[in-house]
Order: C-alpha cells, then structure tokens, then sequence
C-alpha cells in the first residue's frame, strides 16, 4: 500500500498495517511521538489497534527533550 | 511614509501568540514577537530564574530568583513598551492549556521535557483547532546538524530532529537560540500571509 507520511510518499509490501507497526517497520525509535492519521490525533495507547489504509495520511513527529 | 517595519508592526498588533513555556525556547522566541510587534503575548511558566539558565534564556542576573513569567514580562516590555503580554505562574495542564491560549492564533511549544511537549500537542490539537502549534525537537549541544522544519496542517515542527538534550548534550545558547529564531519566524510567516504593503 502507499500512504503519505510525514508529507512523502512511502510504499509498503504489505496492506493493513497498524500505526505501531508502521512506526517499528520505519524504525522511528524515539520515546516520544506526536502522531495524527488523517488529521486526528491518534494517542499511544491506540497505536496497536489502529489500522493505517492505502490513501491515508500519517503524520509521526519525534520529540526531543531539550528548549 | 510609514516604514515597512511599522507597517508591519501595525497588522501584528491585532494578533495574539502563545508561549507554552519560559526556558531557552520561549524566552527568545518571545523577545522578537515582541521585536516585531505581535500585540498580545500570553506566556505560561511555573518556574523561577535560575543563574544556569543564563547560558541561554533571555533573562538577566538581576532577574534571578524571580518567576520566569514575571521577568520575560519585564523584559517584554523593554522592548515593546506598547504590546500587551498576559502571565500564567502555574503548570499548564491539559485542564488549562485551552482556556489560557484559547484566544491564540498561534502557539509555541517551548517545553524542555519531550512527555511535555506530547501533553502539550496533543491537548492544543485536539482542543484548540483553530490555533496552528509551532513546536521545537533536536536543539543540543554544538554540533552542526543542519536545522529543518516540516510543516503540516496547523501543525509546524522545526528544529534539527536529531540532537537530544543529555548530560553529555546540553541545551546551549547558539542551537537553543536558533530553533526559538526559526518558530518566531514561522510564527510571522503565517501571521502576515494576508499582510499587504501600503505605498
């Protein structure tokens, strides 16, 4: 499936991905992540059980202590 | 003829920003809002200056020991006698995170923990909609990673995406200095996007 994330087109081999898998596949290591699909706010705790389509717009931002 | 500085000036008037924290971040990105005429800046920060933070945040020695609110106030105010800056001494909460900035076109996320800076921009999108957050991740230490920012719907992050505050990595004036530079900046860009010059 292809999604766009992070404004990037990125392609995946398999269909049906969840957020958490999307962020382990793309090694996004950080602690700390703001992450909306399509616009929402997808909270931690939802991001084993929420599913990622082909079309769909992810956003994964990584937060890093320091300001 | 009235400058184009004025005249910016001028517009920026009508405008209100956030500053979701005091620190390295906030302070100076607070001073040149300021600088540029943004006219009413509502800081939040439950801190007191300490003399370790001179090595980065807009405050003085005869500063120290006072809440940061109350002394980015005053500085506020050195430098644009004329804008209105509105103070909140306490944690911001997800409780009272959309009361405070719910008059904000704009709010700047200038926490120094990253579990802060999560509360902050989930609570600010989720709960206020209309403001556009512009956050700051990947400032420490010296090292000349180059500086990004992606921006999104309502949402702008800028900052090296890379370097992590740490013992051996510590928040410095020039990095600090930049991202809070590179979120005003940002701040500006969507402030005077209807903006026009009078001849």
């Amino acid at each position: 499936m292809k999604i766009n994330l992070n404004n990037r087109e990125a392609t995946f081999e398999v269909t049906d991905l969840t957020i958490a898998e999307v962020i382990s596949t793309c090694n996004f290591t950080y602690k700390r992540l703001v992450v909306r699909l399509n616009g929402k706010v997808v909270r931690s705790e939802d991001h084993e059980i929420t599913r990622v389509n082909d079309g769909d717009k992810l956003e994964v931002i990584h937060l890093m202590a320091g300001g | 003829m009235i400058t184009v500085i004025q005249q910016i000036a001028d517009y920026l008037r009508n405008f209100s920003v956030g500053i979701a924290g005091a620190g390295g971040l906030g302070s100076n990105c607070a001073i040149a809002l300021a600088r540029t005429g943004v006219g009413n800046i509502y800081i939040a920060d439950f801190d007191i200056v300490e003399a370790s933070n001179l090595n980065r945040q807009y405050f003085f020695l005869n500063q120290i020991g006072l809440p940061k609110v109350e002394a980015l106030a005053q500085n506020l105010h050195q430098v644009n006698a004329s804008i209105n800056v509105v103070s909140f001494n306490e944690r911001l909460t997800t409780d009272n995170i959309p009361e405070f900035f719910a008059q904000c076109n704009i709010i700047i996320e200038a926490f120094d923990k990253a579990d802060q800076k999560q509360m902050l921009a989930e609570c600010v999108l989720q709960k206020i909609p209309d403001a556009t957050l512009i956050m700051g991740t990947g400032l420490a230490g010296y090292k000349t990673t180059p500086f990004q920012t992606s921006r999104f719907n309502k949402l702008i992050v800028c900052g090296d995406m890379e370097n992590e505050v740490d013992e051996l990595n510590p928040p410095m004036a020039p990095r600090v200095g930049i991202v809070a530079m590179m979120q005003a900046n940002e701040a500006l860009n969507i402030l005077l996007k209807d903006f026009t010059l009078k001849k």
